[in-house]
């Protein structure tokens, strides 16, 4: 005990004369003064858009529209998604970050336990036109309960099971999945010599995680019970662990190789290039025509649940508006938040990335009022789930993630993964965890 | 590298070359020259390596998770939990890193092991000159001149299931195996990684030893054949002791290079590499970037510089009292 | 000697097969970077079955190649040869002179060789930020920031080098030169430098392609306008699509300066280690 209160003042005090102000940000007044002419804001946009340019491209008329009518300027840096979580750690660190930036709406309560974003208390709230106009599971995913979030939502997105209409109709099937054991069955049916029935992201950690995470709601489990403990080796979890690697070991209807698609594109390319009949992804439309599929082969449907179990589709996923609390422009700050969910902007930007909008008001607009808009919209209302609003929720994603995505390599390998590794592998996460 | 320029007190003198200023008269002016000389390394490395590496050492007794990332001063001190949490080897994370440290001990020595051999076995294949040694000397450059990044992104394409170029060779054209084996992921993702790594490592390893042969006289081999002894026995006696103050620092600096790779698996593998495959840095850059707990990250990054600290030194101490038997 | 015939051969087998193991990837790259991405996601292809020079073109709109390698270029050159300045300073002096904390200065400068980057990574950034908050010193984001960086990462062993030559280029030349009335830093000047350039040159080339090739920091304290190559080709796959064919094309554009400039200079290189290794 004794030894422990020496090194840590032995450590704290190095640490603190050595990084004195550190965080502490003498001049962030908070509110905005001086004339907005001379404002400059610093947006960090997340990589929408088939490639950074094409960002810079679609975001550019939207902030000049907003320079025009404030005057205030916005300098954009379009940061891909591999850097986004670093950049805002280190931003978070130093208090040296943007004025404006993406979160990852699963980041959200991660983000939020660092203190480093703008609450968006009732006032706050009022000052960007209202809580009411937001869809109200995006907003409701964007942090912890019972505190106000650090962040609104901007594009919001779930997953989709998408089909290849051509492919299922060849195989003499009319209409999509309506549970687990029919998409197996369709699976199976649709593996060939030429395609599999199923593309996944094996590799990937983030894709891993919200895929089990989908599947273990399904069975009605969960990653940490209400008191925010966590929960990871239960019964339920393994089944939903056990029913996506099962696409690979016991279904055979996603190809192996699938293990190794690390980089978040390789299994919608597949999809789109008739190699697979189906992919679970969000909002694939722009890329999937990027990519050159034919829109008139593109079906798009909820990914259906087992029989019997809760009929979870997707978890609440997109990206959510920050502000960062050290910023010295918060009035012009959430000037710009409000624009970019105004209903005008909202729709322009979300027809262009295919997302969908975060603002109710907007689904006016024709652009939304498709068939696949309607689908994913009903998911959004009816059958998504938020990722756990706990502080941990980025290692949790990290761990658990990691270990599926380890098991699935040893799956595709052709070495079964039993329940009992399953648990164990769960355990071993959570153990990690307790740092 | 150490040892490869002491300063030792006696001896020096009798090297001519490093033979040290003698001009007593003028010894008080010349004595303040060399410092101002270090002075500017000295600050650049303080600044860059040592101040934050102390920093790194305090940041490994507190309680540094996400939320004191914006106030440091604020986070709690953890004492000693840090350490207690990373080496409590019956519990999974212990486990891990335990795995990880082995798995990086395994990974050092085999690379060494053959970057060393394939560098020697060249080096003493292009010692005499023949047509086409200047071409092959250039070919063996190659790997190590071309950005580590640019090579290791090559790799990954080539070491692909499906498509890639390793799999088409063994499977398709030589037919060695039915299964197309995984080289990313699983098992067999270690050996990938240690390939990658040899092929970066060994021209390297080539170009000191090269350097190295360039300076033994050639009289020594002329004696050794007059002796009568073959290739082998004058790689034996003449080659490989007059490599031994080269090999003394090649692998010291091999095994450090090695042991705090983060580069290839990084370039390689992404931000979570397999289980199979877990580098010992890119281990503790997942518990600390990724997981945001900087001080368990710092804990583990203190006793990996502790580790290689007391190898270094170890080894110093064995090979320097080699040299005072020999 | 005369060579016996199995050693002969057994040269002619080992060196082929390790010139074919240098170079696959070099085949691969080239290759692939003249394919269609359609013919790249395919089965894997010897040879183009369509050479096409897409990939040199798009690869410049995909990512801003032309900023990250010209932030590649200033950081890299300015850091090696800040890198040399200063470890010819200090090697001069440890080749040179017998001082108090000599024997301090090689061990504890060689020593930060040791030091596992991960663990002053976060120390240093929060370092920069703060230098930037408290004094105005912009290094954080900065090309300064990325260039002391990467400067510091090579002088442990810059010097090691630098000593090891200056040790062989024979002392009764400056002496000669300070009895002259040079001076000691005359004779520095005026004839250590000179008579030390294949070393400088090697070190210059350890320097540059340290610097060329770093990851780690170059991911933590870049902002998008100062990104290096090294971490900006990433991008390429974190897009739409895995474009192989343009990774492989700007791998090949990259690599391209610099491996010409290495083998041009790697004599030097080769002395340079040598004088190093002669003890």
């Amino acid at each position: 005990m004794r030894l422990k209160r020496i090194t840590s003042a032995v450590a704290v005090s190095l640490v603190a004369a050595s990084l004195a102000g550190c965080g502490s940000n003498d001049d962030s007044s908070g509110s905005g003064s001086g004339s907005a002419e001379d404002v400059t804001l610093t947006y960090w946009a997340s990589n929408q858009g088939t490639s950074l340019a094409n960002d810079e491209e679609v975001l550019k008329p939207q902030l000049d529209a907003f320079t025009a009518q404030t005057g205030i300027k916005v300098d954009v840096e379009v940061v891909p998604w591999s850097d986004l979580l670093n950049r805002i750690l280190a931003a978070t660190a130093s208090g040296e970050g943007p004025d404006v930036l993406n979160i990852g709406n699963t980041w959200s309560a991660s983000l939020q336990a660092t203190g480093a974003l703008t609450p968006f208390d009732d006032a706050t709230m009022a000052q960007i036109g209202g809580a009411d106009r937001f869809l109200a599971g995006s907003l409701a995913a964007t942090g912890a309960e019972g505190q106000p979030p650090t962040a609104v939502p901007l594009y919001s997105l779930a997953y989709g099971l998408y089909y290849n209409k051509k492919m299922f109709a060849e195989a003499g099937i009319t209409e999509p999945p309506s549970s687990w054991e029919e998409l197996v069955e369709d699976g199976k049916k649709l593996t060939t010599p030429d395609h599999w029935g199923m593309s996944i992201e094996g590799g990937s950690v983030s894709e891993n995680i919200h895929n089990v995470f989908v599947f273990s709601e399904q069975q009605g489990g969960s990653f940490f019970d209400d008191g925010g403990k966590p929960t990871f080796d239960t019964p339920e979890n393994v089944a939903g662990i056990k029913q996506y690697l099962d696409l690979v070991q016991e279904d055979k209807i996603t190809n192996p190789s699938n293990a190794e698609y690390a980089n978040g594109t390789e299994a919608l390319a597949d999809f789109a290039s008739g190699k697979s009949a189906m992919v679970m992804w969000q909002a694939a439309a722009g890329s999937l025509d990027q990519l050159g599929m034919d829109a008139a082969d593109i079906g798009v449907a909820p990914i259906p649940a087992p029989t019997g179990a809760e009929d979870v589709a997707s978890i609440v996923a997109g990206i959510n508006l920050a502000v960062f609390d050290s910023t010295d422009h918060k009035q012009q700050a959430l000037d710009f938040v409000k624009f970019m969910t105004s209903t005008p902007t909202q729709i322009s930007l979300n027809k262009t990335y295919g997302s969908l909008p975060a603002v109710q008001e907007a689904y006016t607009d024709p652009a939304f009022q498709t068939e696949a808009v309607e689908t994913f919209k009903g998911i959004l209302d009816d059958k998504a789930v938020p990722m756990p609003a706990v502080a941990e929720e980025s290692q949790f994603e990290t761990l658990v993630g990691t270990a599926v995505k380890n098991m699935l390599a040893q799956a595709a390998s052709g070495t079964v993964v039993t329940e009992q590794a399953i648990s164990e592998q769960l355990d071993a996460a959570q153990q990690q965890l307790g740092g | 590298m150490i040892t490869a320029n002491p300063a030792p007190e006696a001896g020096t003198e009798a090297r001519t070359g490093s033979t040290p200023v003698r001009a007593p008269r003028r010894r008080k002016k010349r004595q303040l020259l060399p410092y101002l000389l270090l002075l500017p390394v000295v600050v650049a490395e303080l600044l860059i390596h040592i101040v934050p590496m102390f920093i790194g050492v305090g940041m490994s007794f507190l309680g540094l998770t996400q939320f004191f990332i914006r106030n440091w001063t604020k986070a709690p001190g953890a004492g000693l939990d840090n350490y207690r949490f990373v080496l409590q080897f019956d519990e999974a994370s212990g486990k891990a890193l335990l795995h990880s440290f082995w798995t990086t001990i395994q990974f050092t020595v085999i690379v060494l092991a053959l970057s060393w051999a394939l560098a020697m076995a060249a080096a003493v294949w292009t010692q005499h000159a023949f047509r086409g040694r200047g071409l092959v000397r250039t070919i063996f450059l190659i790997p190590y001149a071309l950005p580590v990044f640019a090579s290791v992104i090559t790799w990954s394409f080539m070491l692909q299931r499906d498509n890639g170029m390793v799999n088409h060779v063994l499977v398709d054209q030589l037919h060695l195996t039915d299964e197309r084996p995984f080289w990313l992921i699983g098992d067999h993702s270690f050996w990938a990684l240690i390939v990658v790594e040899v092929w970066r490592l060994w021209p390297f390893a080539f170009l000191a030893l090269t350097a190295g042969m360039s300076s033994i006289p050639a009289e020594q081999y002329e004696a050794a054949a007059i002796d009568g002894a073959g290739v082998l026995r004058s790689v034996r006696f003449v080659t490989l002791p007059n490599l031994r103050s080269v090999n003394q620092v090649l692998l010291l600096v091999l095994f450090l290079w090695t042991f705090n790779e983060f580069t290839v698996p990084y370039t390689f593998f992404g931000k979570s590499a397999p289980e199979q495959a877990d580098l010992i840095s890119m281990h503790i850059y997942q518990n600390s970037f990724v997981t945001w707990n900087f001080g368990t990250g710092s804990a583990m990054s203190v006793l990996l510089l502790l580790f290689l600290l007391a190898v270094t030194a170890v080894y110093l101490l064995l090979t320097r009292k080699k040299d005072v038997d020999a | 000697m005369r060579e016996p015939r199995w050693f002969v051969w057994s040269r002619r087998i080992g060196l082929s097969l390790l010139s074919l193991f240098a170079l696959l990837p070099v085949w691969v790259m080239v290759t692939t970077s003249l394919k269609p991405l359609g013919d790249v996601q395919g089965e894997f292809r010897w040879f183009p079955s369509t050479v096409t020079l897409d990939a040199f073109v798009e690869m410049w709109r995909t990512i801003p190649l032309g900023r990250y390698f010209l932030n590649s270029l200033v950081v890299s050159l300015t850091a090696s040869v800040a890198s040399v300045a200063l470890a010819l300073l200090a090697a001069y002096a440890v080749s040179r002179y017998r001082f108090r904390g000599r024997q301090l200065f090689s061990v504890t400068v060689l020593s930060t060789q040791m030091f596992p980057g991960i663990l002053f990574l976060l120390p240093l950034f929060v370092i920069f930020v703060n230098l930037g908050q408290q004094l105005g010193i912009d290094l954080y984001g900065s090309r300064p920031g990325l260039i002391i960086t990467y400067l510091t990462f090579t002088l442990p062993f810059s010097v090691w080098m630098l000593v090891g030559y200056l040790d062989s280029v024979p002392r009764e030349l400056d002496e000669a030169a300070a009895v002259d009335g040079n001076g000691p830093m005359g004779a520095f000047f005026r004839v250590v430098i000179p008579a030390a350039v294949p070393g400088i040159v090697a070190v210059l080339i350890y320097a540059f392609m340290t610097a060329w090739g770093e990851v780690l920091f170059a991911s933590v304290l870049t902002d998008e306008s100062t990104r290096t190559l090294a971490v900006g080709l990433q991008g390429y796959a974190t897009q739409n699509n895995v474009y192989w064919n343009q990774i492989m094309a700007a791998s090949l554009t990259v690599s391209a300066p610099v491996v010409v400039g290495f083998l041009l200079l790697q004599r030097y290189l080769v002395a340079g280690l040598t004088a190093g290794s002669v003890k």
